[in-house]
């Protein structure tokens, strides 16, 4: 196959603006499981909601689908919490994380989608927004808006964070949870508060996540499914709990998935990711930065 | 009860039923027995590496369909029969749960619960993207209208063979309950590292688990090609795989043989009837409902419930 | 008797290191224990005395040194199989087999250590269960135990597993007096029927009524090794973990 640069070049640059939005999706991932130990397989399920709920503000309302996110910010908070505190008293707290926890967490993935499907069917969705069509042309380089405006909102998001968690009392607080439990315990601070509040944290990132998806491409409720691979074999490479990691790891994969899509077909994607997850596990399960 | 004699026990058993079914007289329900019946082998298979290891696998769908579509080349290939399709299915599966195991086994359970779902979605991307048994477009088999040597009708035939592969899947998870590996298995379930210090070699038999578990998966999902007559992605990855065998061995109760036996028979029957009635997107919900309800109060499943009313009755 | 050749010793431990990140568990640690001994081991919390455990055990990988136990090399071996070499350990914090009995949890460490006597299986469980005073409680579950009761139950399966070496990692911790009688009792009749023992232990009565030898871990290095009334006198000893 003829290997046109300017095709290389773009599929690359795709890959970096997607490989921003695959961080955005898995950073509460690296707050659940890196960070809390909490193996929360439905994260992808909350993503897709997210989406569900911008492309509804989107088209009942007119809203932008981002700026609904953001408006739905502290209402996925909640659910969050709520959701940590179901699962700390079944499971957490009787020991049963193992089996029953990740059985919830898969329930959880599935009722959503179901439900989903109940009440949009399986339709593909769409929103629309001023920077969906237009194309960046730089020199021989395409940025489409499309995909630039979500990488920014990914970066800007995964900062702040990394903000917060590394200079706030509170941030500071999860850091020290994930680190050690038991030190906390000792020392009489409540690691349970401050675990619900860090996952209704990485729940509420997937608010601003499932907009940016829907921006990125038309969603159903069966995507979330395709996330799965790509989310858990992210925050493994990128060292579990590490946002620069996670970013780096990000990258890594959009540009590999960009690069396949174009030579290879689109369809072969979650392969990729699939096969990431599976050399990273049997090579380094420590990851690129791990600890 | 010994082994041979729960083994005559299940043949008497599954005898009677085919009788009684056949007395029926209404075709319907040997189309609707067979679902019941796949869906004990799949909530067994499932529970001899879950409910026993305490190892989950959410990729119940990528092992069954993996059956399903080796049916669906060997029988563009040549005419073989049934049975062996079936042990082809079954080593297809085991060979691909070996290898996912080998790959993620030494780590913790979590990341093999991971794996397995990635898993799902790859493998049906790689059925749907292979032309040779239909892609996307889906392949039609042509169901004989009478089975070899018997003569009776083909679906009674299905059901017959699913009856045989139930039978093999109890007596073997039984069988395994009451073994040495059975001892091994739940050591694996309740901490893996006093089990190694206690010698047991728990890569070895989460191997062994992992292989049983998706062969007997690939078996269950052989037959299905020639029960549906037209097979395509969406349907032998259904959904309703994959919640079902997670589902139906929690609700029954994973201790046992009987759990996923009770799970089965309850939600398989459920779905079967609610399908005429509501839709099945509505019937999948009401079952992962069902599951995570299950899962927060009743952890033990029915038999767990069974088992504490008869302990507080006793005390 | 102490001073033992390296060559003939059961356990031989050579310059064992451990870091976990960059923290230094274990630095150079050589130790030979020869067959028949009994090993007190004694430092205080934290000096990696469990960590020790964990490596010559196998539940742990250490990067530098190495263990040779019967003359053979750990390292590459899994924890069951050191186990079935005859290498059996208990664990500090108690982990029983949940959902069986205390017979079944007995049986386990029977059933796959393989080494067969004329006796069938039920009764060996009982015995062993005799062994500790649990006979009485064969088909209960462990969450019916009393910690002090899992604590027995945790060193009556090690000795399941028919060890040559039993490493018993603080199994009197809150038992009464008597009860640390009881166990010191087993432990040195078990030494008598030729059990090698390493006790691990802060109980300083126990540890000197039953040890031929007695080893010193102070922040993950060995300093002190040798009779137990001379290793108790030693200024370092005294000031590291006796106090004054």
């Amino acid at each position: 196959m003829e290997m046109s640069l300017d095709l290389l070049g773009n599929a690359v640059v795709s890959g970096l603006l997607l490989g921003g939005f695959y961080a955005a999706v898995t950073i509460g991932v690296s707050i659940s499981f890196g960070m809390l130990d909490i193996v929360n397989i439905a994260h992808p399920a909350f993503i897709i909601l997210g989406s569900y709920i911008a492309y509804i503000a989107n088209t009942t309302l007119g809203m932008d689908p981002i700026l609904a996110a953001v408006v739905a910010l502290p209402a996925f908070y909640l659910l969050g919490a709520a959701v940590y505190q179901i699962y700390y008293l079944a499971f957490e707290r009787r020991g049963e994380e193992a089996l029953r926890g990740l059985a919830f967490f898969f329930g959880l993935l599935f009722i959503t989608e179901v439900a989903l499907v109940l009440v949009f069917g399986v339709d593909y969705r769409l929103v629309e927004a001023p920077y969906i069509g237009p194309t960046l042309h730089l020199g021989a380089v395409d940025l489409p808006l499309r995909l630039l405006v979500p990488c920014l909102v990914a970066l800007v998001m995964v900062g702040g964070l990394q903000l917060f968690l590394s200079h706030s009392f509170l941030g500071r607080a999860i850091l020290a949870v994930a680190q050690d439990q038991l030190a906390l315990r000792l020392m009489a601070a409540n690691p349970t508060r401050i675990k619900r509040i860090a996952f209704g944290l990485s729940i509420a990132t997937a608010s601003l996540a499932g907009a940016v998806l829907i921006v990125i491409q038309p969603v159903e409720p069966s995507i979330g499914r395709d996330y799965i691979g790509r989310v858990f074999a992210i925050c493994v490479l990128g060292g579990m709990g590490s946002f620069a990691g996670t970013l780096l790891a990000a990258l890594i994969l959009g540009i590999v998935e960009s690069l396949t899509a174009t030579f290879y077909g689109p369809s072969w994607a979650p392969a990729v990711a699939f096969g990431f997850l599976l050399i990273t596990l049997a090579v380094r399960p420590a990851g690129i930065l791990g600890r | 009860m010994s082994g041979t004699k729960f083994f005559l026990a299940l043949l008497i058993a599954s005898a009677a039923v085919f009788g009684a079914a056949g007395l029926i007289g209404n075709p319907y329900v040997f189309f609707a027995g067979y679902v019941v019946l796949q869906y004990i082998a799949l909530a067994t298979a499932w529970n001899i590496l879950g409910g026993y290891t305490g190892y989950v696998n959410f990729g119940t769908a990528a092992f069954f369909a993996l059956g399903a579509y080796t049916t669906v080349a060997l029988h563009k290939l040549t005419a073989l029969p049934l049975p062996i399709m079936m042990l082809v299915g079954g080593i297809v599966s085991g060979v691909v749960g070996l290898g996912t195991g080998y790959l993620t086994l030494r780590l913790r359970g979590a990341f093999f619960s991971i794996a397995t779902l990635a898993l799902a979605v790859v493998v049906q991307t790689l059925i749907t993207n292979w032309n040779f048994v239909g892609g996307s477009r889906g392949a039609y088999i042509v169901r004989p209208a009478t089975a070899p040597l018997l003569g009776i009708d083909y679906v009674q035939y299905l059901f017959l063979v699913m009856q045989g592969l139930v039978v093999l899947v109890l007596v073997v998870a039984r069988a395994i309950e009451r073994s040495r590996l059975g001892y091994g298995f739940a050591t694996i379930r309740d901490d893996e590292v006093a089990a190694e210090a206690s010698g047991v070699p728990t890569l070895r038999l989460k191997l062994l688990a992992t292989t049983l578990s998706g062969a007997f998966m690939g078996m269950a999902g052989a037959p299905l090609p020639y029960y549906v007559t037209y097979l395509d992605p969406a349907s032998g990855f259904s959904l309703a795989y994959a919640v079902n065998g997670v589902a139906m061995p929690l609700v029954g109760g994973t201790s046992s043989w009987l759990g996923p036996v009770i799970g089965a028979v309850l939600l398989g029957t459920l779905q079967q009837v609610a399908t005429v009635t509501i839709s099945s997107a509505l019937n999948l919900l009401i079952v992962g409902l069902m599951l995570v309800a299950f899962v927060i109060v009743a952890p033990n499943g029915i038999l767990g419930l069974v088992q504490v009313r008869r302990r507080r009755s006793r005390a | 008797m102490t001073g033992c050749q390296p060559g003939n010793a059961l356990l031989e431990v050579t310059s064992l290191g451990k870091r976990f990140g960059g923290f230094v568990a274990l630095e150079a640690i050589n130790l030979a224990v020869p067959e028949g001994e009994r090993l007190g081991l004694i430092g205080p919390n934290g000096s990696g005395k469990s960590t020790l455990v964990n490596c010559i055990s196998g539940t742990l990988r250490h990067e530098m040194g190495s263990v040779r136990f019967v003359g053979q090399k750990l390292e590459g071996l899994a924890a069951h199989e050191r186990t079935r070499l005859g290498l059996a350990r208990s664990f500090q914090l108690p982990r029983p087999f949940n959902t069986l009995s205390l017979a079944e949890n007995l049986r386990v460490p029977l059933l796959y250590t393989g080494r067969h006597t004329t006796q069938p299986i039920d009764q060996s469980c009982i015995d062993l269960l005799d062994m500790v005073g649990l006979a009485d409680k064969a088909d209960r579950l462990p969450r019916d135990l009393t910690q002090i009761e899992m604590r027995k139950l945790e060193l009556a399966r090690a000795m399941a597993a028919r060890p040559r070496l039993l490493i018993a990692d603080e199994a009197m911790a809150g038992l009464s007096h008597a009860e640390v009688d009881d166990i010191l009792a087993l432990l040195i009749r078990l030494n008598g029927q030729g059990v090698t023992v390493i006790l691990i232990e802060h109980i300083m009565r126990a540890v000197m009524h039953f040890s031929q030898r007695l080893v010193v871990l102070v922040a993950g290095r060995k300093i002190a090794d040798g009779d137990p009334a001379e290793v108790v006198r030693d200024p370092d000893v005294v000031r590291a973990y006796l106090g004054e």
